[in-house]
């Protein structure tokens, strides 16, 4: 199977919505689109499966590789192992879920569902690629749609929000791409991830660039003290905007974290692994916290986003196999929880006009089925068994234990504490938004039409998949983290 | 002999050919002046598509005139940037008054730069520096009835001349310790042990160093670029810059290569200097002159990032870069003349709401400048990269964590634009404006040069075999 088709379809997708203008087939573009993307990442997992049932033990999949530019060793090299079969089926849910949600959207249609499509295909590409350019190209593409998604269609103050985001995000890519070159030059000339896994880059460089690699990386996972563009970017973006941003755009640093600094510098990683856990710490106990402040629902959502996403920092710095195999599927499970939960605050904030949590009350009469999925949501957040973020928290904690350091044991227990905090600030939002006598002025707000029913509905059946039976994620990405971990431990 | 000239100088003599053709039909009177404006494109194509055809190796006069390979593909990027300038400025092209004469100044100008590029003595340098300036004062000064360009040109005058007087003592002080000019021979003389020497070279840095506006050499560039007409402004923004690039190159590469520990660190610190004034002068500009102005000294520090790599990948790097520059900056300016044009005031909040208006002069400025800021897909993405990547090889990671977070800076003001454009909201919108086609054609150019440059690698490929 052709790599390149995941590139493709979204590419020809993005260039159909440019052709044809109109607003009614642009969506049924977009739809047809998202959808067939998300069978072909369904074939890929289930073609990769195979593969591995009859033996095949290579650690990337479908690799390909065309010479680029020859002279500095750029190559169009793709291929995927497990990791990233995950998250390119995370992607692609997430992102018939957000063509879905936005269906009514009237204000420039089809620029709205071109620069969608074109986050996508940054995602997508940046999940298959091999080669460090290739990488880095597809991870700047989608800053510029996410400014003009932010700017255009958002809410709230979206100039100044669009900007930080923008800015923050170029930063990270500049420290990103210097600590590329340093790679380049200090691994022999090469910029292919393969390659550079097997020679040794220098300790004295690993320890300078191997920082800058992760805190560029660590910056779209929002890592502690870089995180301040999540909450005034995730809230000021539209809802389709925000699942993407929170569902897919922090996977990208997470990866990029575990394939690039992690992966290619494991003398660093182990190096500064104790900063890592601590900041990892800080960003969950400081985002759970802060979440309970919240009163406008998005921001409550991407103040909790920060702090779950710590736990997948957490995952990686624990270093063990485990941890993460346990922070792989928090991205997984993460990037469709909170899309979920994305969306259904979108579907609230357009019925009654606001997110404050103080002035929504009794909904759970107008809307059962928005607040259902609202439960759900909340759930998944705190830790429901049954339903993905248990699985892969309780992964995380269990591969933290297998750390017998103090600084491990002190950051796990402070971590399975931060749950707590989760579960006061979910339960209280959700059961003041949804009980109660019906607020004045939301008599008229109906339920859920079929596009956010189904959107809601693709979503949970990811969560339940992987909150239910959770070994397929457990082996599909195991083996690769597996990789992973013994060549970080040099074995 | 001849047969050599005719052939080796092929890019100068079409050029000078062309002078003088203009020349005669102004003169004689055989053609309305109205009318050369599609002939004059024509011929410039012509002139560009020739100098695609391959020449010799080989020099002129004792070593004065050198040409290969990169010098020929030099001066042919030179050639399609004027005939993309003659393309893009059709409409105020045909209202300019003593258009033969515009034309002939300009193509003078090009020949001085032509000259420069293949020099191999100081004193060919001098003369056709000379050559290049003069006619661009001239021009500069060419919209007679508004002051702004009569001050702008007054201002070039000055500032040139004192730079050439620089320039002059510093030949002066190399001919009195070389007893030679010819590059080749400096080349061996040149010892970082000599102090006089070191001094005669930084004379003439500050030459280059005045054309190319890097910090603090660069006060001239914002009044200039604003007071003269559009076509000059484009044209020294990136023909002129373009071409004392080149030369900066090939001068430091080949002559000064044997003290490069003393022009290595002058680089980096000025390199600095320039992106850092550029981005954040360029942060409070109103006038989209001067917004690119500022905008164009801040990637020309960039360049020297790419220099200070002093390696056939620098080279490459900055030759590659320079032709997705003229690609950006052109279609910038492209849509600048458009709307200054229509609405007379080149201000940024013309811009506002021009997405809802005229979303495909909207996409070419906001492409545009995403190529100046270096954002993927876009070709400067690839520019940027390479630079930066040539920079790297001298391991001064300092220095390109520092040109990469200026990155971001320009981010921010190319960004003030494109929000504008797309976010903001116009009462006034623009009435509706029809694209003259050689317009629409050099705009659809330089727009397929931007999205199409940095995939097709064989271009740079062909840059990095030949450099």
């Amino acid at each position: 199977m052709d790599l390149t088709a995941l590139i493709l379809l979204p590419l020809f997708t993005a260039l159909a919505i440019l052709i044809v203008r109109q607003s009614t087939p642009v969506r049924w573009i977009a739809l047809t689109g998202s959808v067939a993307q998300l069978l072909l990442a369904v074939l890929l997992l289930l073609f990769y499966n195979r593969e591995r049932e009859l033996g095949n033990t290579a650690q990337m999949m479908y690799e390909t590789k065309y010479a680029w530019f020859a002279s500095l060793n750029i190559n169009f090299h793709t291929g995927v192992d497990g990791i990233a079969v995950a998250m390119i089926l995370l992607t692609s849910f997430v992102v018939v879920a957000g063509v879905l949600v936005s269906w009514n959207n009237k204000k420039y249609t089809a620029e709205y569902f071109f620069l969608l499509i074109l986050l996508s295909l940054g995602a997508y590409g940046f999940f298959i690629s091999l080669d460090l350019i290739l990488l880095f190209f597809f991870l700047e593409v989608a800053v510029i749609p996410k400014f003009l998604l932010i700017g255009i269609w958002g809410s709230g103050n979206k100039e100044a929000s669009a900007n930080k985001l923008a800015l923050m995000l170029m930063g990270a890519s500049a420290l990103i791409l210097i600590g590329i070159l340093g790679m380049y030059y200090y691994g022999g000339n090469s910029f292919d991830i393969l390659t550079l896994s097997q020679t040794s880059i220098p300790v004295t460089a690993q320890k300078i660039f191997f920082p800058l690699l992760f805190l560029g990386f660590g910056v779209f996972t929002a890592i502690f003290p870089f995180h301040t563009w999540v909450p005034d970017g995730h809230s000021s973006a539209p809802t389709a905007g925000s699942m993407f941003l929170a569902g897919i755009s922090m996977k990208l640093g997470g990866y990029g974290c575990i394939r690039v600094a992690a992966y290619l510098m494991p003398e660093g990683a182990k190096e500064y692994a104790a900063v890592i856990i601590i900041l990892a710490t800080i960003a969950i106990i400081y985002g759970a916290f802060a979440t309970l402040m919240q009163t406008d629902l998005k921001y409550m959502n991407a103040y909790s986003s920060i702090s779950h996403c710590g736990f997948v920092l957490l995952g990686i710095g624990m270093l063990t196999t485990t941890a993460l195999t346990g922070a792989v599927m928090q991205m997984v499970s993460h990037g469709l929880m909170t899309a979920l939960f994305f969306a259904v605050i979108g579907m609230i904030y357009e019925r009654s006009g606001t997110r404050n949590v103080n002035e929504m009350s009794g909904l759970q009469k107008q809307m059962p089925f928005i607040i259902t999925v609202l439960y759900i949501a909340g759930l998944c957040s705190l830790g429901l068994p049954g339903l993905s973020g248990f699985v892969a928290e309780m992964m995380v904690f269990m591969g933290s234990w297998q750390q017998q350091g103090i600084l491990h044991r002190v950051a796990t227990v402070l971590a399975a504490m931060s749950i707590v905090v989760t579960s006061v600030y979910i339960l209280k939002a959700v059961t003041r938004i949804s009980m109660g006598p019906l607020k004045a002025g939301l008599e008229s707000v109906r339920d859920a039409q079929w596009n956010e029913k189904l959107a809601a509905i693709i979503l949970i059946v990811g969560i339940l998949a992987i909150g239910l039976a959770p070994a397929w994620l457990n082996d599909l990405v195991r083996p690769g983290a597996e990789i992973l971990m013994n060549h970080i431990q040099g074995k | 002999m001849l047969n050599d000239l005719l052939t080796l100088m092929r890019s100068e003599l079409l050029v000078t050919g062309l002078i003088f053709l203009l020349l005669v039909l102004k003169i004689g009177g055989w053609m309305n002046s109205g009318r050369m404006l599609p002939w004059i494109q024509a011929l410039l194509l012509l002139n560009f598509i020739i100098g695609l055809i391959d020449l010799p190796e080989g020099n002129l006069f004792g070593g004065m005139y050198n040409t290969n390979d990169i010098i020929l593909l030099e001066k042919n990027v030179l050639n399609g940037a004027l005939f993309l300038i003659s393309l893009l400025f059709t409409v105020r092209f045909n209202k300019t008054r003593n258009l033969p004469e515009f034309f002939i100044l300009l193509l003078s100008s090009l020949l001085g730069m032509f000259l420069m590029i293949s020099s191999g003595h100081l004193l060919m340098f001098y003369l056709s520096l000379e050559l290049a300036t003069l006619p661009l004062a001239a021009l500069v000064g060419f919209d007679l009835d508004k002051r702004t360009s009569s001050e702008a040109a007054m201002k070039m005058l000055y500032s040139s001349a004192f730079s050439s007087v620089m320039l002059l003592f510093g030949i002066s002080l190399m001919y009195g310790i070389a007893g030679t000019l010819n590059f080749n021979e400096l080349s061996i003389i040149a010892q970082s042990s000599n102090p006089l020497f070191i001094t005669a070279f930084i004379f003439l840095f500050t030459a280059f160093a005045f054309k190319l506006s890097i910090v603090p050499f660069h006060f001239w560039t914002a009044d200039v670029y604003e007071g003269s007409p559009m076509p000059i402004t484009a044209f020294l923004s990136v023909v002129s810059k373009g071409g004392i690039v080149f030369v900066f190159m090939s001068v430091l590469f080949k002559v000064f290569q044997n003290i490069q520990e003393v022009w290595y660190y002058l680089i980096v610190i000025l390199a600095i200097a320039t992106m850092l004034i550029g981005n954040i002068f360029a942060i409070r500009q109103q006038n989209m002159k001067r917004f690119l102005a500022f905008s164009s000294i801040a990637q020309v520090g960039f360049i020297l990032a790419g220099i200070s790599g002093n390696s056939i990948q620098g080279r490459a790097s900055v030759i590659f870069f320079i032709i997705i520059y003229i690609f950006s900056n052109l279609a910038a300016f492209g849509v600048v003349n458009i709307i200054s044009s229509h609405t007379g005031s080149e201000k940024m909040e013309k811009y506002k709401g021009l997405y809802r208006s005229h979303p495909g002069l909207a996409w070419v400025m906001a492409l545009a400048l995403f190529s100046l800021a270096g954002i993927p897909p876009t070709a400067g993405f690839f520019g940027k990269l390479f630079l930066l990547s040539a920079g790297a090889a001298r391991g001064n990671y300092w220095f390109l964590t520092f040109a990469a977070l200026n990155m971001v800076i320009s981010l921010f003001y190319y960004l003030k634009v494109v929000r504008l454009m797309f976010i903001d909201k116009n009462d006034k919108p623009l009435e509706d404006i029809n694209l003259n086609t050689p317009v629409k054609m050099g705009l659809i150019i330089c727009v397929l040069g931007i999205l199409l440059t940095g995939f097709i690698s064989w271009i740079f490929n062909y840059l990095i075999l030949v450099a």
